[in-house]
């Protein structure tokens, strides 16, 4: 089954504050992704990566084309969802990562990571002691569980932000850079983590320019050059 | 998918308000198009046309723009602060969403006020009674909500003051001693006190050093996790609209020029005056 479907998706920014320039970010997108598949999206700075996967959360409106997500309830096309619609999906099954930490003030690094789950009504004790098991795995030292992390390292709140990502268990994770600033051994923490998802039906499209996390992790990569596919290649089942 | 569109909790149709002797063309020549919200012919001022919206269950939406822009205006209408001159809304929880509460009667609206909704003013001399001991502020919201028993007023009201972490010892001072966080905490208290399914921020922040303002906003987040209440909160502020709801509504002049999913709102601009406020972001 396909988890998603992109046909001929297109993105412009009009920027109405600059005379109305016009940026392409993205054309002609077409691929296809299986359930409990693991996409390496790759390409250069610049070359459209964090567009689609906004594209696709939603955070930008794609100019036009579809994208059509196989949810629990039936499809759903993303483009044209309500934004009613797209809340009820993000609560419930599709997560994004973003590569930087965006902090709440005066939350513990704990509470930050519970997040999704205390927005499902979990118990807040289990969700805390859920927290703490996945910051352990992650490596990041205890004295550090009940600060803010507003003044960690961009490595601690990288695994913040990962731990907050997968804690729930979404059924479609969009996740941008997650080994970026991590230390090998940490790195490999991150993939296994992935990877368990995936073992329990996760589909996961992943941006990453490090060769070592794109060989361990994904089954295909797709390839973006100047906001086109360049190439979508198969590794070998 | 389903749509599921008739899950709203709050629905506002085509709200408006003019002060003054409005004519025909009055909408058409007011409005972001013009960048005035003052009518060319009649000089009657539009703050605020054409409001549509639905509001579901549990969820915070954000109305953002600048001074003048009409966003109180909006939540002032709906709690019924002033009224409108034209419009309608639907709260679910009232009659089952069939009766539009704008035209009620005013005994009727006192009574949906003090069941159903909650507000917290910018300026907390609004939305407390300053003669009134902190905890009589929380009493007075809920005997008009028809609770009369004095120890239970009491114990809810501790119970209030202890989640918004004010003083208890303090319960019987007057607001007026109080410093402006902890006044606007005391707001909060009150606005909550008859568990309202519907509650209207405007500007709760705005004035308030940082780390009571970080304060006040955790408070406010983790009342909308705890009880699920749904929220319109207005400022002008984009780091509280960012930190605090689902979805945006930015207006301008009177008028909602873009509404959208808040990250889309600060990621993805699409209206000219969205683009030059997210730009605008320190």
């Amino acid at each position: 089954m396909n988890i998603l479907e992109v046909n001929d998706l297109g993105k412009n920014f009009n920027l109405h504050i600059l005379n109305g320039k016009r940026i392409e970010a993205l054309k002609n997108i077409n691929f296809t992704m299986k359930e409990g598949e693991i996409i390496g999206l790759t390409g250069k700075s610049g070359s459209g990566k964090s567009s689609l996967m906004k594209c696709i959360y939603r955070s930008y409106l794609a100019s036009h084309g579809e994208i059509i997500y196989n949810s629990v309830a039936g499809k759903i096309d993303l483009v044209a969802a309500t934004d009613h619609q797209i809340i009820q999906l993000r609560k419930n099954e599709i997560t994004y990562c973003s590569q930087f930490l965006s902090v709440i003030p005066r939350v513990t690094a704990v509470d930050v990571v519970c997040e999704n789950l205390f927005r499902s009504q979990k118990d807040k004790f289990e969700a805390r002691e859920m927290a703490k098991e996945m910051l352990e795995k992650l490596g990041l030292p205890t004295s550090l569980w009940d600060a803010f992390p507003v003044t960690f390292s961009g490595g601690e709140q990288q695994r913040i932000n990962v731990a907050r990502a997968i804690i729930a268990r979404p059924r479609f994770l969009l996740i941008d850079e997650p080994t970026a600033s991590l230390d090998q051994k940490t790195k490999d923490v991150v993939v296994d983590l992935i990877l368990d998802l995936k073992q329990n039906g996760t589909s996961v499209l992943c941006i990453s320019h490090d060769e070592y996390t794109l060989e361990k992790l994904v089954d295909r990569r797709l390839a973006l050059y100047k906001g086109e596919i360049e190439q979508l290649e198969g590794i070998a089942e | 998918m389903e749509r599921n569109d008739d899950n709203w909790l709050l629905r506002v149709r085509n709200l408006t308000k003019i002060y003054g002797e409005a004519n025909e063309n009055t909408l058409a020549l007011t409005g972001p198009m013009f960048n005035s919200n003052i009518c060319p012919e009649t000089d009657s001022i539009v703050a605020c046309a054409g409001i549509d919206f639905d509001l579901y269950p549990g969820e915070v939406l954000g109305i953002v723009g600048e001074s003048g822009s009409g966003k109180s205006t909006v939540v002032k209408l709906l709690y019924f602060d002033m009224e409108q001159t034209v419009g309608a809304a639907w709260l679910k929880p009232y009659n089952d969403g069939l009766i539009n509460i704008l035209s009620e009667s005013n005994q009727k609206k006192r009574f949906i006020r003090n069941h159903l909704m909650g507000m917290v003013y910018q300026n907390p001399r609004d939305g407390l009674n300053f003669r009134f001991s902190s905890g009589g502020n929380i009493a007075e919201k809920l005997i008009m909500a028809g609770n009369m028993h004095v120890g239970h007023i009491r114990e809810r009201a501790s119970d209030l003051l202890n989640k918004t972490e004010v003083p208890v010892q303090r319960m019987d001072d007057r607001p007026s001693s109080f410093s402006g966080g902890m006044q606007q905490r005391v707001q909060i208290s009150k606005a909550i006190a008859n568990n309202p399914p519907l509650l209207f921020l405007d500007e709760v922040t705005t004035g308030l050093d940082v780390s009571v303002q970080a304060r006040v906003l955790d408070l406010i987040r983790e009342l909308q996790q705890d009880l699920g209440i749904a929220m319109i909160v207005v400022s002008h502020d984009l780091s509280v609209i960012r930190m605090l709801t689902d979805r945006t509504m930015v207006m301008k002049n009177g008028r909602i020029v873009e509404s959208g999913l808040t990250d889309q709102i600060l990621q993805d601009p699409q209206h000219e005056y969205s683009q030059l406020l997210v730009s605008s972001l320190l």
